[in-house]
This record gives structure tokens, sequence and C-alpha cells, in this order.
């Protein structure tokens, strides 16, 4: 090697002429790609830092051992009777703790400043916040795949096999598009992710508690019976047990339907106008 | 002056308000096109609010602004397809690798796949960074990711581009390359809004210069303009012996001119002296006994100009300021 190389590290100001020269605009994409293209980055970002995907299924999968084996045996007569009634229910949180993360992601980029670059782009405006959705989505199915495979290594079977498992997942994931916007509004209002992230669960955690998803609520004391059999979780919840058993309640389902319809309704109008203004 | 170019940037009278506090209070310019012009103050100025609203992101509260010829108000979506944003906070997404923040670009500003990753490829090997396309930017240094972000920012030439404190935190090295990178974009016809805190970075750069304070232009025009209305240059000495600050700065103040005393302890400086009138003063310095650890004929600092044009130093507002327009 020959030391009269010399260093080259920066910018060739030729090339950045050369460069600068070469450009002619291009046709505005549409906002369908666009909104792709976003999504691709929500992808590229799984890839990058697969961590954050153990994060969300890691807990899931905690409760399950922990509740399939220290309590089943006490509260359904055996763990694999207790896997039975449980496993829909951790489906259903082990997906929606992962929308929680929508909200921190969102306002991650906001305190990164990359937002601006996007903001300044030509481009159709709700296309990041509904890319980064689709991106998303790859979570909410991998999370929900995650459950339901521990599941059936640990001896549950879905009366309604595939079909079941796959009904209850895409109806969990639906869900989750619905209640994402409620936390992507969190997104914008709070000034941290962490600050996101800490207000999230505080909302999910004893909602999912308050749910269906561990217990029977027919064990309950009324009043708090009657707040559980409110919960859209537990109903979320309870949708998700009759596909997996090849019963389908029609009207569980519709309900969860309904629910993610109102929130997105709601929130998505919020999060886009606090995105613009942002 | 009189200017035939066609404006690039016509500003009257905007405003933006936080709460209680007028960010920007009443700013003009005129940017005439294919120029560098440089918007010169100190943190909380107004200067990033400035860019802020001229690049859609917040709307203005009062005045009109025109960019290329498109209101902001009214033709935001056009606005946005002539101009890039380069941010303070290097706008480039950490979390993805260089090459794949450049192909996200190419892509949002409507290159096809292919189109999109030969012209990633084309901007990391110009801005020297094809070592690192495949790493991600949170890995890169200062330099490098300031690099990236004007790269980003060209990924399809714009028309007028937003420099928002390109070099601030860069060393010096990093600091002349984006400088250079600066010139070739304006020889390639791109018209340039900087905005420094660094009266060298606009002198070095810009054809003509806005002062601003608190939110208001407090004086315009070329960078010999700025200075002659400073002065020639200041003399700057730093002393051994700090204790004899007090003596030399009387001796400085007969033999030359009014002394600023510095922040650190054994320097001072005068803000108005031409080559001989230093001189003389250095050497009044000597002949007194007292001993000089180095001297310099500098061009004045920022503080110097807003001392010459304000009579105040240049403070920083409430350093929140900035960040509540985010």
């Amino acid at each position: 090697m020959s030391t009269a190389t010399p260093v080259t590290a920066g910018a060739d100001t030729a090339a950045v002429r050369q460069a600068i020269a070469t450009t002619a605009r291009p046709p505005r994409p549409g906002p369908l790609s666009t909104a792709l293209t976003f999504g691709w980055r929500g992808m590229l970002k799984v890839k990058h830092v697969p961590e954050q995907l153990l994060d969300v299924t890691v807990t899931p999968v905690m409760f399950l051992l922990m509740f399939t084996y220290l309590f089943g045996g006490a509260i359904a007569g055996s763990t694999s009777a207790y896997l039975d009634y449980t496993l829909p229910g951790l489906l259903v949180m082990s997906v929606l703790f992962t929308t929680v993360y929508s909200g921190v992601s969102l306002n991650t980029d906001l305190t990164k400043g990359v937002v601006d670059r996007f903001r300044s782009l030509p481009i159709w405006r709700p296309a990041p916040l509904l890319g980064s959705l689709l991106g998303d989505s790859v979570r909410y199915v991998i999370a929900g795949t995650v459950i339901i495979v521990v599941g059936v290594a640990l001896g549950y079977r879905p009366d309604a096999g595939v079909t079941g498992a796959l009904g209850a997942l895409a109806l969990v994931v639906v869900f989750s598009f619905g209640l994402s916007w409620v936390f992507s509004v969190l997104g914008l209002l709070l000034r941290s992710p962490n600050a996101v992230m800490n207000a999230g669960f505080m909302g999910i955690f004893p909602l999912t508690f308050l749910s269906n998803v561990f217990v029977d609520p027919a064990t309950l004391p009324g009043p708090l019976e009657a707040f559980v059999n409110v919960n859209p979780i537990s109903i979320l919840a309870t949708a998700c047990r009759s596909l997996m058993d090849g019963t389908p309640d029609g009207e569980a389902i519709t309900t969860s339907l309904v629910v993610a319809a109102a929130l997105a309704a709601i929130f998505l109008p919020i999060t886009t106008r606090l995105y613009r203004s942002r | 002056m009189t200017t035939h170019a066609p404006l690039a940037i016509e500003v009257t009278g905007l405003e933006k308000s936080f709460g209680d506090t007028h960010a920007v209070a009443g700013v003009d310019l005129a940017v005439p096109e294919g120029s560098i012009y440089g918007v010169l103050g100190p943190n909380g100025a107004g200067k990033t609010t400035v860019i802020r609203m001229l690049a859609t992101l917040i709307p203005p509260d009062a005045g009109t602004a025109r960019v290329l010829g498109h209101d902001i108000r009214t033709e935001g979506d056009a606005v946005r397809s002539l101009v890039s944003l380069t941010g303070q906070l290097a706008s480039v997404d950490e979390e993805l690798t260089g090459r794949e923040n450049l192909i996200l670009l190419g892509r949002l500003l409507g290159l096809s796949r292919s189109a999109s990753r030969t012209r990633a490829d084309e901007l990391l090997e110009a801005f020297g960074i094809s070592e690192a396309a495949a790493r991600l930017v949170k890995h890169y240094s200062g330099g490098m990711r300031r690099r990236l972000d004007i790269a980003a920012s060209i990924v399809v030439t714009p028309r007028l581009m937003f420099l928002d404190e390109p070099t601030t935190g860069l060393d010096p090295r990093s600091r002349g390359q984006v400088w250079e990178i600066a010139r070739a974009l304006q020889a390639g016809g791109t018209t340039i809004l900087l905005c420094t805190q660094y009266l060298e970075e606009a002198d070095q750069l810009a054809d003509g210069i806005a002062v601003i304070d608190r939110g208001k232009v407090i004086a315009e025009g070329t960078p010999g303009q700025l200075k002659a209305s400073v002065g020639t240059g200041g003399l700057k000495v730093r002393l051994l012996d700090p204790g004899q600050r007090g003596d030399a700065a009387g001796i400085l103040e007969r033999a030359v001119g009014a002394v600023v005393l510095d922040a650190d302890p054994a320097a001072l400086s005068v803000s108005s002296a031409d080559a001989s009138r230093a001189a003389d003063g250095v050497s009044a310095l000597a002949r007194a006994g007292l001993g000089i650890a180095e001297f310099s004929l500098g061009q004045p600092s920022l503080d110097e100009v807003f001392l010459a044009l304000t009579g105040h130093l240049a403070e920083e507002r409430d350093a929140t300021l900035e960040e509540q327009s985010s």
C-alpha cells in the first residue's frame, strides 16, 4: 500500500456538483405508494431493532407460563384446561400491548426531528401515519403468532384448527388498528417516548386484568363482574375464544369491530390534526 | 441596493408567538434567487422559527411570505415541492442506515425503486459516506450525519434549501466540507437560506446577511457592509497573568479604544481596531511589562457585532423557546 494515497474521508466537491446537476424532478407519487413507502420504513425498523419485538412478546409469554403453571391448576382444575381458557385471551393481551409501541415510535420520531423532514416533503399528508400503521401490523402479527405457537407447544389445540387461530389473529389485528390511534394521540401529546410507554401501559394493563382474559367473571363480585362484562377487551377475548373454539360468537365479533371502528373514527382525526400542527 | 434577480424569498411583517413570547416579531426579508442569504443571530433569536414558517411546518400569526412565488399560507404544497429542509437536529432517521434514508426519500419524492437506489449510491459516494452506507445513522459521527442530512436534502435537487445551523458542533474540517457543499449547491443554481450564529460562516458563504435579534431584523447588508458598520476587526489579547487584566485594559483603552472584557479571565478585546493601532496597543502592553500569552487581529465576533448594533451582548433567550415550535 502506498502511503501517497490521500485520505478521502469527506465530500468530493466535484462529485457533489455532478450529483446536483443530474436530477430532474420526477412525478409526484400517489398516496398509496407513499403510504407503502412509510410501511417499508416501519419494517426496516423492526429488522434493525428486533429487540423491540422481544419487549412485546416476552411479557405475554411470561404471563402465559406463569398463569398456566402457577395458577392454572387452582383456577381451572388443571393446567391444560386453563390453557384452553386463557390462550385466546393472552393472544388479545399480547397484540394489544404491542399497540402501545405505535405511540412510542411516533413520539420517538417527533423527538428526533425526522418528522420535520417528512412534513417538509410534497407528499400526501396522512401518509406517514398510515404507513407506520402498515409497519406496525407486521409487529401485531408477529406478537400474535408467537403466543399461538408457544401455546401450541405447551399443548393448546384450537378446536377450529388453523383456520380458527388465523381468524382470531385477524380479528385482534383489526381491533389493534383502531386502538393504536389512541396511543398515537398519546404519542403526539406527551413529551417523551417513556412517558407514552408509561401512560399507555397504565391504561392497557389494568384494562387487560379487569377483563375475562385470566378468569371467568362469574366468580367476581357483582359490580366488578358488570364492569368486566362490558370491557371491550373481554368482548374481544370472548370473540377470539369463540373463533378458536369453532363456535363463532357473532355478537362479540361485531361488537369488537364496532368498537375498533369507533376508536378509529374518534382518534384518527385527532391524530392527523395534532400531527399537522406539531 | 439594486437587485434585478427575481426574489426566491419575499417576507413582509412575519410574526409568530408562542404563549407570551414573540419568537418572531415582524421580520422582513428579500432573498434574491441564486444567492446564499445568511440569517445571523444568537440562539432563541427566532431564526429557526422563521425557517419553520417558510418551510410550511408552522403557520405564521401575521405577515405574508412568498417562497419562489408561492404563498406559504395558501400554496403550501407548491412550496414543499420546491424546497428542502436541513435541520439543526439532523433530520435523518437514526434507526435506518444511511443508504436506506436516501432510498426512502427518493421513493417519497417519486423516484422508481431502481432509480432511488442508484441515486442513493451516487450521493453516498459524492458525500464520502459509501463506507458507512450500511451502518445505522445513530452510529455516525457528527460530520458524517450532517453530510447525510444535506445529501438527503438533494435527493431531488431543490430550488431553495434551508440550512439551519449546518455546522454547529462540527470540528473545523467537517465545517469546511459543509461550506464546500453549500458553495457547490449555489453553483448548481440552488438558493440557500443559511441560519447561523457564526459571523465567520455567514461571511464565508453569504452574499447578503440579515442580523436578527429578539425576533426582529436589526441590520441587513452584505458581509462587507455589516463588518464595516462594526469596525475592521477586533484585537484580542490573552495575558499570561489574569491579575494584570485591569492594567492592560487601561493601556489598551488609551492606545486603541473601548475594551471588552471576555469571559476568559485572562482575555480582553477591542472591538474596532485597524492593524496599525492594534500593533500600537500590543507594543504599549509590552512596554508596560505585561506578559502576553497570545494576541490576534480578527473578525469581530457575533458578540461584538451585537454590541455594536444593539448596545447589548448577544444573549440566549429562554432556551425552550425554539423547542416549543417543534
